[in-house]
């Protein structure tokens, strides 16, 4: 009912629009074109300054409604050089646009027709063109030179004692894995993956790198102030993994892994403080277009203290274990040999396939 | 179709065409309703045809964006009425992520490829490069018939896709595989895809053909005396953005070959490693690369936003000359920064992806190239700025546009610095920065170009003004309604609000701005409703608008002022107009214009 009655005045409006306009047309005629079109003209002259002025009070306005809204202080080491680059842009467009605006609407006000004026015959000057052409060029090699100091830094080699993790993004969910104990990732291939079996990754059981490997979903966990690489792929589509929070964005696209590093800076617990949000968390967003699910692709990432991590992964059960239960150290008969056995028998089927195919 | 002007020294060739030509002019071939209304040849009539199928397409276009704006407004509001007009796609009256995705992916194809590519150069391109240049007709009428029908029958194509079960394309504009190559993974990448891919197939041979034919009826048939150098920028701008169209386009339609093989033939060239969770199977599928499909669509895609920029600035300049009284500033710096923006076009593709793993190096040597585009463009800026500066200035409707023109592209131009530069680009890509820029700088912008056109040169096109009253509320809003949509939406990028989401309800870090997207969602609707309100302004004074009186009505000096008011096919009914100068000799020795046809004088000033 609202519909149809938002529609009426919809066509009521346009209605009554039409009838002025097809009316001041006439009023028009009756006058003279000639003082028809100098009154219009003045009244759009008139708009260009109201334009200039409202807008330049709404950019100020959006500014204050806004500005406490975006994200607040980096929470990574690249993302505070992000924002520094950020301002520093900022900072230049800014006065580009400010002139460049405010010349715009006051030439168009200024130099609206008169009688009285002849427009001044001024086709080139090299001079000028010079100055604006050089300007610019100055003004960007400015920015591209901070841009590509942070760009390399930002994109270098991640530090040597960088914790690794693996993210792969899945319609419509991520998944991470940690290399465990020995530091090693174990090899894996996409033809194993299997949600039945909880191989959600397609690890390779034989490589015996592949058993302490821990691998969750949802949540990530992270060490504050201890550099984090992220070695990113993708199951299915390309997903993207988006850290609004840290200032950084890989894709993850399946069949070629990519990497990005950064260092947070702030535990979640801090970030609570600092935001006074008690549900803060650091969230996971897809940034790249994905499917139907792509809106609700979420993954958390909780930055904790380097005990609270080690508490954390000393409860994780790794894949294997949770795959195999009866591999679990914890439950290890004392007696070597028979341990030897069992692997060999449950691990076989898969181990020549593998080998075959893999090596 | 003879052209004199070009013909130098080949006398007889040019007294055989005069012959034809004069004979052509006495005997008119009998018209009937097909060949003049359907199967046109006559250039401006197919302007006219590809005139009002852009228009059908930026009303089908809007009212996209404005459902998923309904969406984005009120994500918990459920709406029954769109079920009853969408059915299962917005069941319970709430808009079904499919329909959702579908949408946006298909009010980006329509507006870019549709509206603001064909809609745009089909209409420009057709009516004034035979006008201006001085021709009678395009170099080939009969291509140029086939270049509209083959958009057309693309329309068709990508316009029946919307009615498939499995719905149109749903992967995005750009249709990124392996999403858009495996049907099991996303349902528009099931029959909708193929549709897509068939309809782009179709749309690229009728760029093609639009495309060769500007590019050689400009270079040879300007009419007498019409050197490249006194050629309106109009021109210049159209032939540009032809070369740009020609040389990229073949490049995306090898693409979604490609992408074809991939999705019927088993081949492998984009897919790799795949494991879909729907069926719970691994593909076959190894060694190909996602990426190279994104190389070879960015050569396109990045082209194609000055294909869609490079007209709207040309006719902005012509316009804005022509309302100021004055010349255009710095004539051959125009020339030159659009030569230079077409030349750094086909080097910056890669700046769309300097997320996806790219070589770090590699993307500085894009960002190096993509902030060199800032330099024509600022010069172009300041030139327009420097126009318009003591002239004498007369806000018609077409004038109005072009300077809010002016104020778009530098607001998205500057945006465009931020992104350009890969460091930014990692927190920005992909977040509603984005969408603001690239809706500001080529969507908004290339829309006004657009109007300013067609408000400018309606009178020449139907012999009618348009309603001046109805203009200027259509100037206003939607001028002050772009800003105001797309303003906030820079915060919501700086926040790393991402774009294609259809519900932010649910995160933590995005849902700040709910209140924020209800207002734009309302300015978005309103701004429509006043694009509705042109389209009926302009159907309306095609009948009953005022009627022109004068031939030259704008006081401009550009050739196509001299035809007829009702030019027939043939456009001048005597021989064509020689030409004696360049098109902007406004206020030159104390007279207010100086058309192109005169001769210069003996005590005229050198410019």
């Amino acid at each position: 009912m609202s519909t149809i009655f938002l529609f009426l005045i919809l066509l009521f409006g346009f209605l009554i629009t039409f009838q002025i306009a097809k009316a001041s047309e006439y009023v028009g005629i009756l006058k003279g074109e000639k003082k028809n079109f100098e009154q219009n003209n003045r009244v759009n002259g008139f708009l260009m300054i109201v334009f200039l002025v409202l807008g330049l009070v709404g950019v100020y306005w959006c500014n204050e409604l806004f500005k406490g809204k975006i994200l607040g202080e980096s929470a990574s080491n690249h993302g505070q050089q992000i924002d520094k680059m950020l301002y520093i842009t900022i900072a230049i467009t800014g006065v580009v646009f400010f002139i460049t605006q405010i010349l715009l609407f006051w030439f168009a006000f200024k130099f609206q027709f008169s009688e009285k004026r002849k427009a001044y015959y001024f086709p080139h000057d090299n001079r000028l063109e010079l100055i604006w052409t050089v300007v610019p060029a100055i003004a960007l090699t400015v920015l591209v030179g901070f841009g590509l100091f942070y760009w390399f830094r930002i994109t270098g080699d991640a530090p040597k004692e960088a914790m690794v993790v693996e993210v792969t993004g899945k319609q419509f969910s991520w998944i991470f894995r940690y290399p465990g104990k020995d530091n090693i990732f174990g090899k894996k291939y996409f033809q194993y993956i299997s949600d039945a079996k909880n191989n959600q990754l397609g690890l390779i059981w034989d490589d015996p790198a592949s058993h302490d490997d821990i691998v969750v979903g949802q949540t990530m966990y992270l060490v504050v102030n201890r550099p984090v690489k992220l070695v990113v792929n993708s199951r299915d589509v390309i997903h993207d993994v988006g850290l609004s929070h840290f200032r950084m964005k890989m894709d993850a696209v399946p069949g070629t892994p990519t990497s990005m590093w950064f260092t947070p800076l702030f535990t979640t617990e801090e970030m609570k403080k600092k935001t006074g949000n008690p549900d803060f968390e650091y969230e996971i967003s897809c940034d790249q277009m994905c499917g139907k699910g792509h809106f609700s692709m979420k993954g958390i990432i909780k930055v904790v203290t380097e005990s609270e991590f080690i508490l954390w992964r000393a409860r994780q059960k790794s894949n294997y274990v949770q795959i195999f239960p009866e591999k679990d150290p914890m439950n290890q008969p004392k007696t070597d040999t028979s341990k030897r056995v069992v692997t060999a028998a449950l691990t076989k089927e898969p181990a020549d396939n593998m080998l075959a195919k893999k090596k | 179709m003879s052209n004199e002007g070009t013909l130098h020294g080949h006398a007889e060739v040019i007294t055989t065409h005069e012959v034809h030509h004069d004979e052509h002019a006495v005997h008119h071939h009998k018209e009937t309703f097909i060949t003049k209304y359907v199967f046109s040849q006559d250039h401006k009539m197919i302007c006219k045809q590809f005139l009002i199928t852009g228009m059908i397409w930026a009303i089908l276009g809007g009212l996209m964006s404005v459902v998923f704006r309904l969406q984005l407004g009120y994500p918990d509001t459920a709406m029954p009425w769109l079920e009853d007009i969408f059915g299962k796609w917005a069941k319970g009256g709430k808009i079904q992520p499919e329909f959702y995705y579908a949408l946006v992916t298909m009010h980006g194809t329509v507006l870019v490829f549709f509206v603001l590519t064909g809609g745009l150069s089909g209409t420009f391109a057709n009516f004034l490069i035979p006008l201006q240049a001085g021709a009678r007709d395009m170099a080939s009428p009969f291509l140029n018939m086939l270049s509209y029908w083959f958009f057309f029958m693309a329309s068709v194509v990508i316009f029946s896709s919307l009615f498939l079960s499995t719905g149109p394309a749903s992967g995005g504009w750009t249709v990124y595989p392996p999403l858009s190559a495996l049907g099991d993974a996303n349902e528009g990448s099931k029959a909708g895809m193929d549709f897509w891919i068939i309809g782009m197939a179709l749309f690229v041979v009728s760029s093609l053909l639009g495309g060769l034919n500007y590019i050689s009826t400009i270079l040879n048939m300007r009419t007498k005396g019409m050197s490249m150098t006194r050629l309106p920028l109009t021109l210049w701008a159209i032939f540009f953005t032809a070369v740009l169209g020609v040389l990229s386009f073949p490049v995306l339609l090898s693409g979604l070959i490609l992408l074809l093989f991939d999705r019927h033939a088993g081949t492998s060239f984009y897919l790799s490693d795949l494991f879909i969770a729907s069926t719970q199977k691994a593909l076959p599928n190894e060694g190909g690369s996602a990426i190279l499909f994104q190389h070879l669509f960015w050569f396109l895609g990045h082209p194609e936003v000055y294909i869609i920029i490079l007209p709207a600035m040309g006719l902005v300049s012509e316009v804005m000359a022509v309302n100021s009284r004055k010349p255009i500033f710095g004539y051959m710096a125009m020339v030159g920064s659009l030569f230079a923006i077409a030349i750094l076009a086909f080097l910056v593709w890669a700046h769309h992806m300097f997320v996806t793993g790219l070589n770090p190096f590699l993307g500085s040597v894009f960002v190096l190239l993509t902030l060199l585009i800032a330099v024509p463009s600022a010069i172009k800026v300041f030139n327009w700025l420097t126009t318009l500066w003591r002239g004498n200035i007369r806000f018609t409707p077409a004038m109005l546009f072009a300077i809010g023109f002016v104020s778009l592209f530098i607001s998205g131009g500057l945006t465009g610095i931020f992104l350009g530069n890969s460091t930014l680009d990692m927190h920005l890509h992909d977040t509603y920065f984005v969408i603001a820029h690239f809706h500001i700088v080529m969507g908004v912008s290339a829309f006004f170009g657009m109007f300013c056109g067609v408000y400018h040169w309606f009178p020449k096109m139907y012999g009618r003004y348009m309603n001046n009253i109805m203009a200027y509320i259509h100037f206003w809003v939607t001028f002050a309604g772009a800003y105001l949509i797309f303003w906030p939406m820079h915060y919501e990028g700086l926040a790393g609000m991402p774009r294609r989401y259809l519900d932010y309800s649910g995160w933590a870090s995005f849902n700040q701005f709910t209140d924020l997207n209800r207002f734009i969602s309302t300015v978005a609707m309103v701004v429509f409703a006043v694009q509705l309100m042109f389209v009926f302004n302009f159907f309306y004074s095609i009948f009953k608008g005022r009627k022109v009186t004068t031939q030259n009505p704008w006081g401009a000096n550009t050739l196509e002022w001299t035809t007829p008011i009702h030019a027939g096919h043939g456009n001048w009914p005597g021989e064509i107009p020689e030409v004696h100068r360049w098109a902007y000799d406004y206020g030159k020795d104390g007279r207010d214009f100086i058309p192109q046809t005169e001769p210069i004088g003996a005590q005229e000033s050198k410019h």
